[in-house]
């Protein structure tokens, strides 16, 4: 078990440092002039000279990577080439937006999702089922950014026309500082990311629930007797729902990294928005901040979801 | 049994003759399977008028007398700037810079049929070649190339694509080649699966003992047999390719303007949709119907090549 967590975490921080030096090494072989980007058009060769020696650009590469990665052990990620604030900061100030957006959303396809998965796998076939199926393509099909704009464009113009200003069009406000307007900012994101989700996992659990429901320890709790919600939700559910956690478990890694899309449509100051910005503006200190701490999230997310399985289900412990 | 005519017995036995003696493959009874899906041939259908559209759209702008990017000032544009709805001169309205709505989600059409179908063949060949060689070679190289597959699988993809696409510039090229890089480990790792398996048959064995080579055995007697699969995944990457692009498209990183593509439209009418409800409306309905066509399509192949397995679903980008 040790051996086996051992070598998933050897993976992880193998996958890390392969994509911090994937992204370093793309940016350093790409045309691009950082230094001529910050001293702006008009500057003389020696104060682009300058600034390249500041940022240590006009040191030999390897040296540069390797000064990149011990910054690194030591948690310095550097400065923003823009608004010099340490990028660690700026990474710190767009989580909390972030995770309340990730977090918030999943509460809600996991809602959605699972209830339709099940409603459809106890009557396969059935008004639910297919209702179901239909509303799963168009989510599948629906790019985010179309879902977002509709959104906006009925549950706030439509309904600002007509006086009603329950929703706003995007922004954020603190969930410490202002609860309800915290969730009334961001429902519409949730519902957005929820629509985009739900499908794959009421799929998910109407198929690993058919196939659990077939199971002979069913049969089993049927003939004991017991009331058939009992028989789908506590005998059934519970252990059709593995590989719904193990999909959780990825889209949330997935997503704590930055929802880039949702947040650049509903204007939310998160990791995903500062991620595209720092990209449009090539802002490399900031891009490889972004950038790692996405693919941390994920290879974490991976790393508690080999460790939940091993835990929950022995067959797939190794020995 | 009732009694017939001579003439009318020898017609009936060989009307019947050709259906009873014709075996009839897998590929060809799923083809009759797809056949009588009415979504499947809906869907098929909406493809083929689409692309139509998108091979059609010089000779609609030459009837229309409005080149994609021509803008008109005058007539396409409100005196005070903003775009005009659809009319006789312009049939589904104006952007915002008074350029014929309808010539460029057709025109828009090519890029994403387009990026769909390009990245869509990129991604599945190299899925192909490289699940075929782990699950056939084992061993180092499959430990090397599955971890190599489970790595893609496993990067913040949107934000290295964007990140990919703000170094080397948007292009459409770019922008196929990285929705490939992105995509062709999933089909890479079912490849590997199924080649795994497969490796074992007798028949390989047999084709082995025959003094077939590696090549031989990998790409005439594994390939052909796990072709279901490959083609049941590719019709579904391409709606996710095409949803790939119009989201690069609108976050600013697709294919450069002016070159009309559906998600730049999209992008440029969120400062109008209060104004003018055709300009996000109508290419959002174009990329709507494409995806979901396909996406039906492939759901109707999966169904037709395998009517016993149960549905899986993907993921998009959020």
């Amino acid at each position: 078990m040790a051996r086996f967590l051992a070598r998933r975490l050897l993976f992880g921080l193998l996958v890390l440092w392969i994509v911090s030096g994937a992204v370093f090494v793309l940016f350093f072989v790409a045309p691009h002039d950082p230094a001529r980007l910050i001293a702006g058009k008009l500057a003389t060769p020696q104060t682009i000279a300058l600034v390249n020696h500041r940022l240590g650009l006009d040191r030999p590469l390897p040296e540069q990577y390797a000064s990149f990665i011990w910054r690194l052990l030591h948690g310095d990620l550097g400065y923003s080439y823009y608004s010099n604030a340490p990028v660690s900061q700026l990474l710190a100030s767009r989580l909390p937006v972030t995770v309340s957006l990730a977090l918030g959303g999943a509460v809600l396809w996991l809602a959605v999702g699972i209830g339709v998965g099940v409603a459809a796998a106890r009557r396969p076939r059935s008004l639910v089922d297919r209702g179901g199926a239909v509303l799963m393509l168009a989510g599948l099909s629906m790019p985010t950014f179309l879902v977002g704009l509709l959104l906006i464009y009925f549950l706030f113009f439509r309904l600002h026309l007509a006086g009603i200003t329950w929703f706003p069009p995007g922004g954020y406000v603190p969930l410490a500082q202002d609860p309800a307007g915290w969730a009334q900012h961001l429902l519409l994101p949730w519902v957005t990311l929820a629509a985009v989700t739900a499908a794959t996992y009421s799929r998910l659990t109407r198929s690993s629930m058919l196939e659990v429901l077939g199971e002979d320890y069913i049969r089993t709790a049927r003939s004991k007797g017991l009331s058939e919600d009992r028989v789908v939700y506590r005998h059934g559910l519970r252990s059709a729902l593995t590989p719904v956690v193990t999909l959780l478990g990825i889209d949330l890694g997935t997503l704590l990294g930055g929802v880039i899309v949702t947040e650049q449509v509903f204007g939310l100051p998160g990791l995903g928005q500062l991620a595209w910005q720092s990209v449009t503006t090539q802002d490399l200190p900031v891009i490889i901040g972004t950038v790692l701490v996405a693919s941390t999230f994920i290879v974490v997310a991976n790393l508690l979801v080999d460790l939940g399985y091993a835990l929950l289900d022995p067959r797939v412990r190794p020995s | 049994m009732t009694v017939t005519a001579p003439g009318q017995a020898a017609a009936d036995a060989a009307a019947a003759r050709p259906e009873a003696i014709q075996g009839r493959g897998p590929w060809r009874l799923a083809w009759e399977r797809l056949h009588r899906d009415p979504v499947a041939i809906a869907s098929a259908v909406t493809l083929v008028v689409i692309a139509v559209a998108a091979v059609a759209a010089p000779a609609v702008a030459h009837a229309v007398g409005h080149g994609p990017d021509d803008q008109y000032p005058t007539i396409g544009l409100t005196p005070a700037g903003l775009p005009v709805g659809p009319s006789q001169t312009f049939l589904l309205g104006t952007d915002n810079l008074g350029r014929d709505l309808l010539v460029r989600i057709l025109y828009g059409a090519r890029i994403s049929l387009m990026v769909g179908v390009v990245a869509t063949v990129l991604a599945t060949v190299a899925g192909v070649v490289v699940g075929l060689a782990a699950g056939y070679l084992g061993g180092p190289a499959d430990l090397v190339l599955s971890r190599f597959m489970d790595m893609v699988l496993s990067f913040p993809y949107l934000l290295l694509a964007i990140a990919l696409v703000s170094v080397f510039g948007s292009s459409l090229t770019i922008s196929m080649l990285v929705i490939a890089f992105f995509s062709w480990a999933a089909i890479g790792r079912v490849v590997r699966g199924q080649a795994l398996s497969i490796r074992e048959k007798e028949y390989v064995e047999a084709s082995w003992s025959v003094g077939s080579g590696a090549m031989r055995v990998m790409f005439v007697d594994i390939l052909p047999n796990l072709l279901a699969p490959v083609l049941v995944l590719a019709t579904l990457l391409v709606p996710a390719a095409i949803v790939f692009e119009a989201t690069l498209s609108f976050l600013g990183l697709g294919v450069p303007p002016p070159t009309p593509t559906w998600g730049g439209m999209l992008s440029d009418s969120l400062a109008f949709y209060q104004v003018a409800w055709w300009f996000p409306l109508f290419p959002g309905l174009a990329l709507l119907a494409t995806t979901l066509a396909f996406n039906l399509l492939g759901d109707g192949v999966r169904d037709a090549l395998d009517p016993t397995a149960g549905r899986a679903g993907g993921g998009g980008d959020r």
